[in-house]
């Protein structure tokens, strides 16, 4: 297979794609049939709990379960004793494996606890109420230990020590580009600041839950809310089964953001059925949920960066250092994109990045919606604007003057091979905000920003990444797509119907998706990374085409023309010239199968794939490719009270292809008011490693009265290497969105607030 | 335990249910009757997404006790329309895509329609108050503002 392929760029779209057509999951969401993870049950099912820890950081010096075990209605408590294999590897999901970055993921605690909310033990009982009564009886006696909850505190000599190795610190990544001296000696101005980010929540609506048992065949299957079916090899590793006895079915997902990609409830789950040999439902309560997994990264960011008086930038040096939390997780994948994006979109000839990432007892951090870029990004992006006041530079045109253009080198010396659409994006993104509100009140300041940034799609090259798409012809002339795609509520597998529809010819209502299925559906990877559209996408359509090949040569055959003077839309296949010349593409279905030929396809779809970069250096290709764009936002801030209303806000990405421009708003707007949410209100509040934000009425995310209409503007340069052109905008949309607030708020006030949320000190 | 049995309409259709006092609507509906297009998101009145009408007004089904439901009519998001004749408020989801996860939808939708029984014409602003119990993390409320105001004129109390 060649290394690089574009497979559906030489088929332009005509009848489905490019529509803004009902999503093929949408009527059944609005009807109230869609299943979701909580919403199944099976006879004779048991309910499991999870007994959590209470301690941050202590010592288990022994757990009593008798009394739990004792109590009518108990059919199973587990410790980590009792798993079989209780510390495996995450191994991110897919196949490909790279050394050195494996992260520990502990089933159940061990002597010691990490961090509060770490599952200690668990029960399989007759109802939830025995279940959680039985956990309650568990007795366990912990020895606290002092624990450590600043990065910094967990990186001095002496520091309490959070796992079993001999530090706290998880990796240190460099970026070096050419000398940081001389471009700081060449500056003739330079910013400095320090910036700070707290952890953010996903506050997905449907918490974790997932349903498991055990087939007449012996299969543990385990169906799940999950970003991540391929999960299933972790859980056969815990129980020490191998990996065909082991089926992940993933459900409809009720958002997922990046929070249901670590595994959630399934080990549990399979632990308990595989012990009590029953059906066993787990669901999480939100407490529960916001307690125990992973957050988006808190970082503190010390950036330096300097400009010549013509406002061309030549330096800039940062030094990142983000709190792991407890377990290592994906912290050193997310540190890696931050490190790769501490630049921006930018132009730099000297660039110095030091960046680290560092265990605490503090709730672990993972993968959430733009994986490290949305804090670098509010700090590179302030620091532009810092810069243009000193330079008296409008804020848009220092970034002209230095946006990164095709065929140009990112600090980690990669050459854009696409277009780069920054100055595009940024001025139309700007003059969306249409005319400057004008203050009522002497108090109140009106205020304007923007934020661009360059965000990854797809996964890391080095990972070699793949995907696997079946597509196939009924005898009735529909479609039928067969796809591990996990659908986060994004369009997932809706995109992939519009895409196999267009090249076949059929309607999206003859066209079918079935998901997430490791027993049934090809493997397609995870849906993280903002992968699926580019990677499924590309597996779909290149399935398709063969199909369409088979159906186009035989039409030929009964029309007597040649198969690329043929036509197929709507159900019928003609001669492009000749339209009087056609046969229903019915009856080409069943003259195929009645000749043998070929009516399915399974495709696979394999990423660019380079070898790891230097991590001395941080020189090499890291991404397949990047989507650019800019947010605007326009702010009243009341400078008596510090309170600030968002008035409006704009989105502007190029997309590559829109396969469906309403969907593509969707992500716009919902990644751009999460975004909103992280400037403004969001914050997972810890004291000494206790969660002190556990519910919606403490941690506050965007209602419909906080939220405001983002006006989104598609670029379509048709230059991504998704199918059709199309580029990735699930994580892209949510990253510039807060340094766009900040700086509007640094426009209102004449002053810029390093940290986030900007209303921590309000008020 | 003691149990008391509690009467009421489900979507037209009279049920009969022993419960116990404790026993929230939401439960009841979800793991009793089967009603599972009622969401759990929250359990405490924070997120809407478990709303149901109770005798035509918008409740959040984990904060009332199923006892309450006693001699009621409660109308989930299956009541208001199916297949065949989807209700102009779910048409309008689905047309002007108000729905990603669709996890939100269901206490949205009914959200809307406890609205528009009582102000047939809302302005968005009117449409944000209305909805501002109903978490969507997905979305931006962009789209299911535009779809409840879009639906308004063409729905009748009666719907
Ligand atoms: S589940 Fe009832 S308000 Fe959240
Ligand atoms: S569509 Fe996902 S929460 Fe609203």
């Amino acid at each position: 297979m060649p290394e690089k392929q574009h497979p559906a760029n030489d088929h332009p779209p005509v009848d489905v794609v490019g529509r803004s057509l009902p999503r093929c999951d949408a009527a059944d969401k609005a009807l109230g049939n869609t299943k979701y993870a909580e919403d199944y049950f099976l006879p004779g099912m048991l309910y499991g709990k999870v007994l959590r820890s209470e301690h941050a950081a202590a010592k288990i010096l022994s757990i009593d379960t008798r009394n739990a075990e004792k109590l009518s209605g108990v059919r199973a408590v587990m410790t980590a004793k009792d798993v079989p294999h209780n510390e495996t590897i995450t191994r991110f999901g897919q196949t490909h494996t790279v050394g050195g970055f494996e992260g520990l993921y502990r089933i159940l605690a061990d002597k010691k606890v990490r961090f509060m909310g770490e599952g200690v033990a668990l029960v399989a009982a007759d109802t939830p109420a025995i279940a959680e009564e039985a956990a309650r009886l568990i007795r366990v006696d912990y020895q606290p230990l002092p624990g450590v909850f600043d990065p910094f505190e967990a990186l001095k000599r002496g520091a309490h020590r959070v796992g079993e190795e001999s530090s706290n610190l998880v990796c240190y990544y460099k970026v070096r580009q050419g000398d940081i001296t001389e471009g700081f000696a060449a500056s003739d101005v330079i910013v400095k600041n320090t910036y700070r980010v707290p952890f953010q929540e996903h506050a997905y609506i449907e918490p974790e839950a997932g349903l498991a048992w055990i087939d007449d065949d012996g299969v543990i299957n385990i169906q799940v809310c999950t970003q991540v079916i391929e999960h299933y090899r972790e859980i056969a590793d815990v129980l020490g089964l191998s990996y065909n006895k082991v089926r992940v079915k993933g459900t409809w997902i009720g958002g997922g953001f990046g929070g249901k990609e670590d595994i959630t409830v399934e080990t549990y789950l399979a632990l308990l059925t595989w012990k009590t040999k029953r059906p066993v439902k787990m669901a999480y309560s939100r407490e529960e949920s916001i307690i125990c997994h992973g957050k988006r990264h808190p970082y503190i960011m010390t950036y330096k960066t300097g400009a010549t008086r013509e406002g061309k930038l030549m330096a800039l040096e940062a030094k990142l250092v983000s709190d792991a939390g407890a377990y290592v997780y994906l912290s050193p994948w997310v540190l890696l994109y931050s490190t790769v994006g501490a630049a921006g979109p930018y132009k730099i000839p000297h660039v110095k990045i030091d960046a680290r990432t560092v265990l605490t007892n503090n709730t672990f951090s993972s993968a959430f919606r733009g994986f490290g870029v949305p804090q670098v990004c509010f700090a590179y992006e302030s620091q532009m604007d810092e810069l243009a006041e000193r330079l008296h530079l409008s804020p848009l045109e220092l970034r002209r003057r230095n946006y990164l253009r095709k065929g140009e080198a990112t600090a980690t010396g990669y050459v854009l091979e696409h277009y780069a659409a920054s100055p595009e994006a940024a001025e139309k993104a700007l003059e969306a905000l249409g005319e400057k509100t004008k203050s009522k009140s002497p108090a109140v300041k009106i205020g304007r920003g923007i934020g661009s940034s360059m965000t990854s799609y797809g996964r890391m090259v080095f990972l070699h990444d793949t995907s696997r798409s079946y597509v196939g012809m009924e005898l009735d002339g529909s479609v039928t797509v067969r796809c591990g795609v996990q659908d986060l509520g994004g369009g997932q597998a809706s995109s992939l119907a519009q895409i196999a529809a267009e090249i076949l010819g059929v309607s999206m209502a003859d066209t079918r998706v079935f998901i997430a299925d490791t027993a049934l559906t090809p493997i397609a990877g995870t849906t993280t990374a903002t992968r699926q559209l580019y990677m499924s996408g590309n597996a779909t359509s290149m399935a398709a085409k063969e199909v369409r090949k088979n159906l186009l040569d035989k039409a030929g055959e009964i029309l007597g023309a040649e198969p690329g003077d043929l036509d197929l839309r709507d159900g019928i296949i003609s001669v492009m010239n000749d339209p009087s010349r056609s046969v229903p593409l019915n009856t080409v279905v069943r003259a195929c199968a009645s000749s043998g030929i070929s009516l399915f396809h399974i495709a696979q779809f394999n990423a660019p794939a380079r070898e790891l970069v230097d991590f001395k250096k941080g020189q090499g290709q890291v991404f397949p490719d990047f989507t650019f764009g800019t947010h605007a936002a326009e702010v009243a801030v009341d400078v008596e009270t510090g309170k600030i209303d968002v008035l409006k806000l704009a989105a502007c990405f190029d997309v590559g292809k829109a396969i469906n421009p309403q969907a593509v708003e969707g992500q716009l707007e919902g990644g751009t008011i999460q975004g909103m949410g992280y400037a403004l209100l969001e914050d997972v509040i810890l004291d000494k490693g206790i969660t002190l934000t556990p519910s919606f009425s403490e941690y506050l995310i965007p209602t419909s009265l906080d939220a405001v209409d983002v006006r989104c503007i598609l670029i379509e340069s048709g230059d991504g290497i998704g199918p059709f052109g199309a580029k990735g905008v699930g994580e892209p949309s949510l990253v510039s969105a807060a340094p766009a607030l900040a700086n509007a708020v640094r426009d209102a006030i004449g002053a810029g607030i390093p940290d986030l949320p900007l209303t921590r000190n309000a008020s | 335990m003691t149990t008391y049995p509690v009467r009421f309409l489900l979507n037209g259709t009279p049920v009969e249910v022993d419960v116990a006092a404790q026993d929230t609507l939401l439960e009841t509906l979800r793991n009793k009757l089967w009603a599972t297009e009622v969401k759990n998101g929250c359990g405490k009145g924070d997120c809407g997404c478990c709303a149901v009408l109770l005798d035509g007004r918008a409740v959040n089904s984990c904060l009332t006790l199923a006892v309450q439901a006693n001699g009621k009519e409660v109308v989930t998001v299956k009541g208001l329309g199916n297949e065949d004749d989807p209700h102009p408020l779910q048409e309008s989801f689905i047309r002007k895509g108000a729905i990603q996860c669709g996890f939100c939808t269901a206490g949205m939708i009914v959200s809307a329609k406890s609205l528009l029984d009582e102000n047939p014409r809302p302005s968005p602003d009117e449409i944000r108050e209305a909805v501002s119990g109903n978490l969507c993390r997905c979305t931006g409320y962009k789209k299911i503002i535009e779809a409840i105001s879009d639906a308004a004129p063409k729905c009748s109390p009666s719907d």
